[in-house]
């Protein structure tokens, strides 16, 4: 083992360490401090004769006399075994719970390889959240990689929460589960949230928890999530399980880089972010899928927060590029007092499109998800045109449109912190929404689903408007009556 | 030989690498990681490293191998899938016997044991020149690899039957020596291929898409930017172009993109059967993986990679098309490396010679006369998606690519947002080859396909103003003939523009196809407007029983066009009985 006692700088984060000999690139370092204290470091560049060494935890108390440095001769891993379900790690992989030392079965490098794209499956088994807005319209997949979008004060937590909690397949296989967690910079008050809904609903006995909180060294957060992955990646490919794993907020993941790359005088990228961001977010993102030959999977959620809610800066930008698609929660739905307050229209399920319809969910999925997109939208677009112009300038149709916009944000992306929808129910609420559109509209949907599924709804609702016109045509005056057929394209000619 | 002095990343420097020379490729360390020579000062070396450094130490031995970054061309490429410097990725898989692509290993490209049966088109005696054919070899059901002269000279022997890639097939006196010839060559994948001549682009790349091959057309042999932001559809749009453009060959690099679409490509290609020659289209297609977790240095060289083996085949006589997803992260890697060597950085961090390198890849499409005989053409064509970050094209990348590429197909969010999909924008995207390809339109499907599609833009141009006047005022100020207008462009936008990749009859349409769908909208604008003025109500119009049919016109078979034709009249008697009111 080579120690020396040779640091000449400290910086920031860095320690720099001259004079030494045979020093691997990213291998561990143990710092000894003249009071018996201990921390570990990483060597970020290794030449003749200097080691520039990443600390993990604070600098403070390090001197260039006595401090002695240690190489460790080893990258950075992590002893990993079953014994680690139902507890709770700190940032660096510590027993934070006042549990016993794991008995490791293996110890693996944190920072993984990269997956054969040619030993991958492709993701499969529609995972349902009972969440419509996820569930129809961005279907969350095994092995997907779906990021949530928020921003500060809006209720993220609580939606990964109730996501953990209800999530589960079609499948009828007994299958094991187990959700991995990251706190990645986040408060005890947000991390104690978490662990708290684990207890209550039993599901932290399937979980293992890491949590690097605020307070904690900005450096460990280059670790935490790779640590949870690790350990999601064990569990999956090594003993079989489905795994979700949970990482928020990856916001923070990235200032963290940042703040690494200042110390290091590197050239910056985009608002000071390193070059290699993506590079580098990519070795997180990328390590959720399935393997042929497996049984297991990693399905990955991680949260972050937008800073100032714009979704064009660096972080959520270059997520977006690696992620399969994203979850965006708005401000103005929130305001609205709508949970979960999904901003539907930027949301994005890449992996849908291949895992929907008959046999997996249901043969109308796609073009209910398709109709409700294209008439949200259009109903949207509607809402800043009456804004301008009022509502009785609009035709009948678009007031149709209007009330359709409103209906859908108040039945179908509104729903309770407890209330579990199955895709059925998601989907027949859809329709159910759908059914107040004239028939022409629904070009999106096949005419066979129409007969099949949207029937009753479509009769249900012209009943309804019926009964209404009638106890409208006794009190209002004719001409609104007359406007109102106009929008009845279904009248035959001649 | 020269020793490590320091790491950091996926950059290394070695000295005493004097003899060694720029872009030489070298073994670094004991684990001999391929690498690339790319500064030399003095005796140190600057090397960028294909795989991961973690636990390389100074002192560690670097090794010149003497010859620049190449890959191996010849019969056995087609159906592979490669990483960036052209390790076949299912060998890695079988080698490391694990999921995981490990460190170090070194697989071969093509493999070297298989016998492919070599069946010679020259006689021994024969003069050739480069480039000549000398043989062919069955590579797979769809394509014949043509195995092509290194060298201009006699041929003294030539042999027919079962062989490897590297044993000899032929000797040929080039009048210096005897020169030995086998099915497989190297070629430095920085050096483009040679032709005997580039030749305009006039034949249009049929994409089976609709708003691409009526408005923005791709020549065979052009080039064509997609820039957008994350879920417009690059990659949708990227796979639909691999699968239905009507080139014999197909080169489809994932360059820094996500592993699970490059496990789809793969997973799909296999079971999508070609609708000309009715095999699978993986038959077809070479397929280059460097997902964005796979080091930074192989994504660099990825691009090259997969330009030199396009180039290949088009030297032999076929059309390729080249997909590039994502040219941006590319340019990213080279930024990312050029950080770490501490240039002095361009616009965004970029280097400075951004500009240089994508006009040089984009430079290498084209369609060419082939060196040799017989006499036959080839081309490239590229088509590169960009992701500009946060949709902002006013980036250095997306400019660039612009200022050499031909087609612009615009994405645009706010339209995938609404599921219009392809998601291109039909104002803000150009063709530059309209004029030079109207011809071939004109004269292959009908005199009036340029007329129809310069009429169908004009509407969609008139819809934009239109729409203004309607954000300020309501559609229904608007008078009746406008509001016609407005009920056109709705149908132009969303049952000719828009097509469903994921569905089995719409995902291709046939240029006939297109043609028939155009003019039956176009068709019902021309009687719509003849209505309106016999003071026929736009109510009666809309509510016209042929309106849902048009809808349905993308539903139709291949095998069923007679009914898109017989709308035409459909759609006559229907503004007869109309007009008679």
């Amino acid at each position: 083992m080579k120690e020396y006692k040779t640091i000449s700088k400290v910086a920031g984060p860095l320690v720099f360490v001259s004079d030494v000999k045979n020093v691997a690139y990213n291998e561990l370092v143990q710092i000894s401090l003249s009071n018996g204290e201990r921390r570990m470091g990483q060597v970020l560049e290794s030449s003749k004769g200097l080691a520039v060494v990443q600390i993990f935890g604070p600098t403070a108390g390090i001197n260039v006399l006595d401090t002695s440095v240690k190489f460790l001769g080893e990258t950075m891993k992590l002893g990993v075994s079953t014994e680690m379900l139902g507890r709770v790690f700190d940032g660096m992989g510590r027993p934070r719970d006042k549990g016993p030392k794991i008995n490791a079965e293996k110890r693996i490098d944190i920072n993984g390889e990269p997956l054969n794209p040619y030993s991958r499956d492709f993701p499969k088994d529609f995972i349902q959240t009972g969440i419509s807005t996820i569930d129809a319209l961005n279907t969350l997949i095994r092995g997907q990689k779906l990021p949530i979008f928020s921003g500060s004060g809006l209720p993220h937590n609580a939606m990964a929460v109730q996501i953990a909690r209800q999530a589960k397949t079609v499948s009828k296989e007994k299958e094991q589960f187990a959700v991995v967690f990251a706190a990645v910079g986040i408060t005890h008050e947000e991390s104690s949230f978490f662990i708290r809904d684990f207890k209550k609903t039993g599901a932290l006995e399937r979980a293992v928890l890491f949590l690097n909180l605020a307070d904690d060294p900005s450096v460990e957060r280059i670790i935490t999530p790779r640590l949870a992955l690790t350990t999601a990646e064990y569990l999956a490919y090594e003993k079989d399980m489905h795994v979700l794993v949970i990482i928020t907020d990856m916001t923070n993941y990235c200032e963290a880089l940042r703040e690494i790359a200042a110390a290091r005088e590197e050239v910056p990228g985009r608002r000071g972010y390193p070059g290699y961001m993506y590079t580098d977010l990519s070795t997180i993102y990328e390590r959720a899928g399935r393997v042929k030959g497996k049984k297991g999977t990693v399905t990955q959620l991680s949260i972050l927060t937008l800073p100032g809610d714009d979704i064009t800066h660096p972080i959520p930008d270059l997520t977006g590029y690696i992620t399969e698609g994203q979850i965006v929660m708005g401000r103005d739905v929130h305001r609205k007092g709508i949970y979960p307050p999904v901003d539907v229209l930027p949301c994005l399920s890449r992996l849908m499109q291949s895992n929907i319809g008959e046999g997996k969910t249901r043969e109308d999925h796609k073009g209910v998800a398709d109709q409700l997109y294209a008439s949200y939208a259009t109903g949207r677009d509607l809402r800043s045109l009456s804004a301008v112009v009022g509502a009785e300038a609009l035709s009948s149709t678009d007031r149709k449109y209007l009330e359709f916009a409103d209906a859908f944000e108040n039945k179908f992306i509104r729903q309770g912190h407890h209330e579990d929808r199955s895709i059925v129910q998601s989907l027949d609420l859809g329709w159910q929404l759908l059914a107040s559109l004239p028939e022409s509209e629904l070009t999106r949907v096949k005419k066979a689903h129409i007969e099949k599924f949207g029937r009753k709804y479509i009769d249900e609702a012209k009943k309804a408007e019926n009964a209404k016109k009638e106890g409208e045509s006794a009190l209002a005056a004719p001409e609104e009556k007359k406007e109102e057929d106009a929008g009845n394209y279904e009248e035959p000619k001649e | 030989m020269g020793k490590l002095t320091k790491i950091s990343g996926p950059v290394v420097e070695a000295e005493g690498m004097s003899g060694a020379s720029m872009y030489d490729v070298v073994k670094v360390g004991e684990s001999r990681l391929r690498g690339e020579i790319i500064r030399l000062i003095g005796d140190v070396a600057t090397i960028q490293v294909y795989e991961d450094t973690s636990g390389l130490m100074p002192g560690e031995n670097v090794e010149s191998t003497g010859e620049a970054l190449s890959v191996e061309l010849g019969p056995g490429l087609l159906r592979s899938i490669y990483d960036g410097i052209q390790r076949p990725l299912e060998g890695i898989a079988a080698a490391a016997k694990s999921p995981f692509i490990t460190r170090g290993i070194n697989v071969p490209a093509i493999d070297k044991q298989k016998k492919w049966d070599f069946s010679p088109k020259l006689n021994a005696g024969a003069n050739v020149k480069k480039g000549d054919i000398l043989g062919t070899v069955q590579e797979t059901e769809l394509i014949e690899h043509r195995i092509l002269s290194p060298v201009s000279g006699t041929i003294l022997s030539i042999k027919k039957g079962k062989y490897t890639v590297e044993e000899d097939i032929a000797t040929i006196d080039t009048g210096a020596k005897k020169q030995a010839v086998q099915m497989m060559v190297r070629h430095n994948v920085r050096k483009p291929r040679p032709s005997a001549e580039k030749l305009d682009p006039a034949i249009p790349l049929i994409t089976g898409q609709r708003v691409v091959d009526t408005f923005f057309p791709i020549a065979k042999g052009g080039t064509c930017a997609i820039p957008g932001p994350f879920g417009a559809g690059k990659t949708v749009a990227q796979h639909q172009f691999a699968k239905w453009s009507d080139t014999q060959i197909v080169v489809y690099i994932g360059c820094g993109e996500r592993g699970n679409e490059m496990t789809d490509v793969l997973t799909e290609f296999p079971h999508l059967i070609d609708p000309k020659t009715g095999k699978p289209l993986m038959e077809r297609t070479v397929l280059i993986a460097n997902t964005s977790n796979m080091p930074v240095a192989a994504r660099e060289a990825s691009i090259y990679t997969g330009i030199t083996i396009a180039e290949y085949y088009r030297d032999m006589g076929y059309d390729v098309s080249l997909m590039a997803d994502s040219t941006s992260r590319w340019a990213e890697a080279m930024r990312e490396i050029g950080g770490r060597l501490e240039e002095m950085p361009g616009e965004e961090g970029y280097p400075a010679y951004l500009a240089r390198r994508l006009a040089e890849f984009y430079e290498r499409a084209g369609r060419v006369r082939c060196l040799g005989s017989e006499e036959r053409y080839g081309s490239v064509t590229v088509i590169g998606a960009v992701s500009p970050p946060g949709g902002d094209i006013n980036e250095p990348v997306s400019q660039n690519t612009l200022r050499v590429t031909k087609v612009f197909l615009a994405l645009e969010a706010s339209l995938a947002q609404r599921r219009h999909f392809p998601a291109f924008h039909w104002l803000s995207s150009y063709s530059l080859y309209d004029d030079m390809l109207g011809k071939w339109f004109t004269q292959n499907i009908s005199s009036d396909w340029v007329s129809l599609r310069v009429e169908a833009m004009a509407l969609l141009q008139k819809e934009a103003e239109l729409q203004e006047v309607v954000q300020l005022v309501g559609p229904d100020a608007l008078p009746e003939s406008e509001q016609v207008i407005l009920a056109v462009t709705k149908m132009l936008r969303e049952d000719f523009l828009q097509q469903n990749a994921f569905s089995e009859v719409d995902t291709f349409s046939s240029l006939k196809k297109q043609y028939y769908m155009l003019r039956n909208i176009l068709h019902f604008h021309k009687r719509a407007i003849a209505a309106v003025e016999l003071g026929v109500q736009l109510k009666a119009i809309i509510a016209m029983p042929v309106k849902e049919k048009i809808a349905r016109m993308r539903e139709i078979e291949e095998k069923d066009l007679s009914k898109l034709e017989a709308l035409y009249s459909q759609i006559d008697s229907e503004f007869d009985a109309l007009d008679k009111k």
